[in-house]
């Protein structure tokens, strides 16, 4: 049994008191960041990145990792607790979360999504272990042609699936595309678009971006918008274990919510994010039981089934980037960005050459999940404390450690304007409602298509057919299409809008 | 013409904007032909590409009406300013001054970004966030930072 051998080697690594202690690091910081309103997970792995220098390649991702599904974690409490989603992906968890809160329920609420996300992240480590290697044999016959498909798939993924308007999302993609231009061109070696800068000639930093879209761009968003008053059901938070028949409810709708989570996860585009949505519009879809809460007033399904879904997305969004170098969103992005610093090419490769990395840190997201239940369950009153530390002490350490961190990065004051530089883009697009993530992700994928596409046509002697001949590739194309053709129809484009409008 | 959704119309003019001067700039290198594709190649047909999705937003903001007008409303120039003025002057300050006279000062004049500034408070934050960042990333993460100034030859 290779699943077994491969697992026994990944718990052996991540058994390690080592990377137990990163793995539990993450955790922390995860939860802590997904608690604190205005500090997502991409800042935060942003912010971090110039400090995995000094760490090995292991221990730095799986740190790395417990940020991301940590967050998915303390995000929750928060929407629970004050209606104030610390994630984006709580969004929905805040509607009945927070109503259940207000009725003095919001143990059972907090249990729900923690034994949820739990069950969730046990299945979706399952999967990533299961389906990663068949998926690295599909890879391996991937060519320039094919990797660029995949990319055009991978990006269309990304902004269908997302909330407000395509063409702007498109246009976003295009900007963060066009961004990584700025670079000395791999093929020819002309330095573009660099001013004679010399620190451009090695394209924009993409950590300068996140911080400024991100780290600076909330921030300066958050302190415009007036303070409101907020109600912390803090005294209420007692009798944390739910009734039997909450656990009849809640458990279907967590089983629905970790598939449908698992299939979104692996998607491009997908993610964390689309999980929660999907999951709450399905919930709200099934057939009630007489004399059940409806939803919007505290139904515990409202709960179970997003927060189960954003965890199993969260895990098994790991899988294209693993396989195959990949990043499915802006997280994993960053997580791409990680191993080339630590001098790792991701993609399919990865898996043999990296076999401690690669299961080691498929193990330690169990590790870790398990690790969280009891962080959050029975420690659920220190985080909440942590909510009643005003924004005012908040803002400033936020900004002082992304400072640094962009400081360090290469040792340079370079990365610092640019992030300034940034930030002042980044509160425009709040200002224009442009979504921000798109921009992100092309600018990752950008050179990597370019040099694909470069290459394929190469290959083929400028015949732009070499797209569709190739089976495979064609194959990807025409699901990009598919996407774009079924999302633009009028019926599914009211039933998109009505899905993303529930949050709001 | 009357603008019927405020945002998409200074989004549109922005998208088509960037796309034309990418566009532009992609002129000053090779273009190369389809078999061999220069360095232009990509950025042109992108810029070309964006240029057509803003004047498609642009459009639509001129023609389909929105509820309200999406106006983009008023800037919050006291943060913006404030916070964006104290990262420069991190920026500038941090090889010359050293950590330890820096981030007091990035974290009192981006204090003053807020509603409810009081110095004492900014104060403590500066010590606290400090001392806290040296053990973290001087003492800690061993990263090669500056913490006194230059000046005094430490």
């Amino acid at each position: 049994m290779d699943l077994i051998n491969n697992l026994a080697l990944g718990f052996g690594v991540a058994f390690t008191f080592q990377n137990l202690l990163y793995a539990f690091g993450g955790a922390i910081l995860g939860t802590l960041i997904g608690v604190l309103p205005g500090l997502g997970p991409v800042a935060t792995i942003a912010m971090l990145l110039p400090s995995i220098y000094a760490l090995e390649a292991t221990p730095a991702l799986i740190m790395l990792a417990g940020i991301y599904y940590g967050a998915q974690y303390g995000g929750s409490t928060t929407a629970i607790l004050i209606n104030v989603p610390g994630e984006s992906s709580s969004v929905v968890t805040a509607i009945d979360g927070y109503a259940m809160a207000r009725k003095g329920r919001a143990g059972p609420a907090l249990a729900a999504a923690g034994l949820g996300s739990f069950f969730a992240g046990c299945v979706g480590t399952i999967i990533i272990a299961a389906f990663a290697p068949p998926l690295t044999e599909v890879a391996f016959k991937f060519g320039p042609a094919e990797y660029f498909s995949l990319m055009v798939l991978g990006l269309v993924g990304a902004v269908v699936l997302a909330s407000g308007s395509l063409v702007k999302a498109i246009a976003m993609i295009l900007l963060g595309l066009l961004l990584g231009q700025i670079n000395t061109d791999v093929i020819s070696g002309v330095p573009r678009y660099s001013f004679d800068i010399p620190e451009l000639t090695d394209g924009i930093g993409f950590v300068a971006i996140a911080m400024g879209v991100f780290g600076f761009g909330e921030i300066i968003a958050n302190l415009g918008r007036p303070a409101e008053n907020r109600e912390v059901f803090t005294k209420d938070v007692k009798g944390l274990w739910p009734t039997r028949q909450d656990f009849k409810d809640a458990f279907p709708a967590v089983l629905r919510g970790t598939a449908l989570g698992s299939i979104l996860g692996v998607l491009p585009g997908g993610g964390a994010l689309l999980a929660s949505f999907a999951a709450y519009t399905v919930e709200k879809k099934m057939k009630f039981r007489p004399g059940e809460v409806p939803f919007g007033q505290g139904n515990i399904r409202g709960v179970a089934g997003p927060e189960s879904a954003n965890n199993a997305g969260a895990q098994t969004s790991f899988i294209p980037m693993l396989t195959l170098g990949i990043p499915p969103n802006a997280v994993m992005a960053l997580m791409v960005g990680a191993m080339t610093i630590k001098g790792i090419q991701p993609g399919p490769q990865v898996m043999t050459s990296n076999p401690e990395l690669f299961w080691g840190l498929i193990a330690s997201m169990w590790v870790g999940n398990a690790m969280l239940v009891i962080l959050n369950l029975p420690l659920i009153g220190i985080w909440i404390k942590l909510l009643t530390v005003p924004y005012r002490f908040l803002f400033p350490a936020i900004l002082s450690f992304c400072c640094i961190g962009l400081y360090s990065l290469n040792n340079n004051n370079f990365d610092v304007f640019m992030a300034a530089g940034f930030g002042l883009v980044g509160y425009v697009f709040y200002k224009l409602s442009c979504e921000p993530a798109p921009l992100l992700l092309g600018f990752i994928l950008g050179p990597m298509m370019e040099e694909n596409l470069r290459r394929a046509l190469l290959l083929s002697r400028g015949d732009w057919g070499t797209f569709m001949t190739r089976p495979l590739s064609a194959g990807l194309l025409i699901a990009a299409i598919l996407m774009i053709v079924v999302v633009s129809l009028p019926a599914i484009k009211n039933k998109r809008e009505e899905a993303f409008q529930d949050a709001d | 013409m009357k603008i019927k959704s405020q945002r998409d119309f200074w989004s549109g003019l922005m998208f088509i904007s960037v796309g034309i001067a990418f566009a532009w700039g992609a002129t000053n290198y090779s273009f190369g032909s389809s078999a061999r594709p220069g360095p232009g190649f990509f950025p042109l047909g992108l810029g070309v590409l964006m240029a057509l999705l803003g004047a498609t937003v642009l459009f639509k903001a001129l023609t389909i009406e929105v509820e309200g007008g999406a106006p983009v409303g008023a800037f919050a120039w006291k943060p913006l300013v404030t916070i964006l003025a104290a990262v420069v002057i991190f920026g500038f300050a941090l090889p010359r001054l050293g950590m330890a006279m820096t981030l007091p000062l990035l974290i009192v004049v981006a204090s003053l970004a807020g509603d409810e500034f009081r110095l004492r408070e900014a104060l403590i934050n500066s010590v606290v966030l400090t001392v806290g960042c040296w053990v973290i990333f001087i003492y800690g993460l061993k990263l090669t930072i500056p913490l006194w100034p230059v000046f005094l030859g430490l």
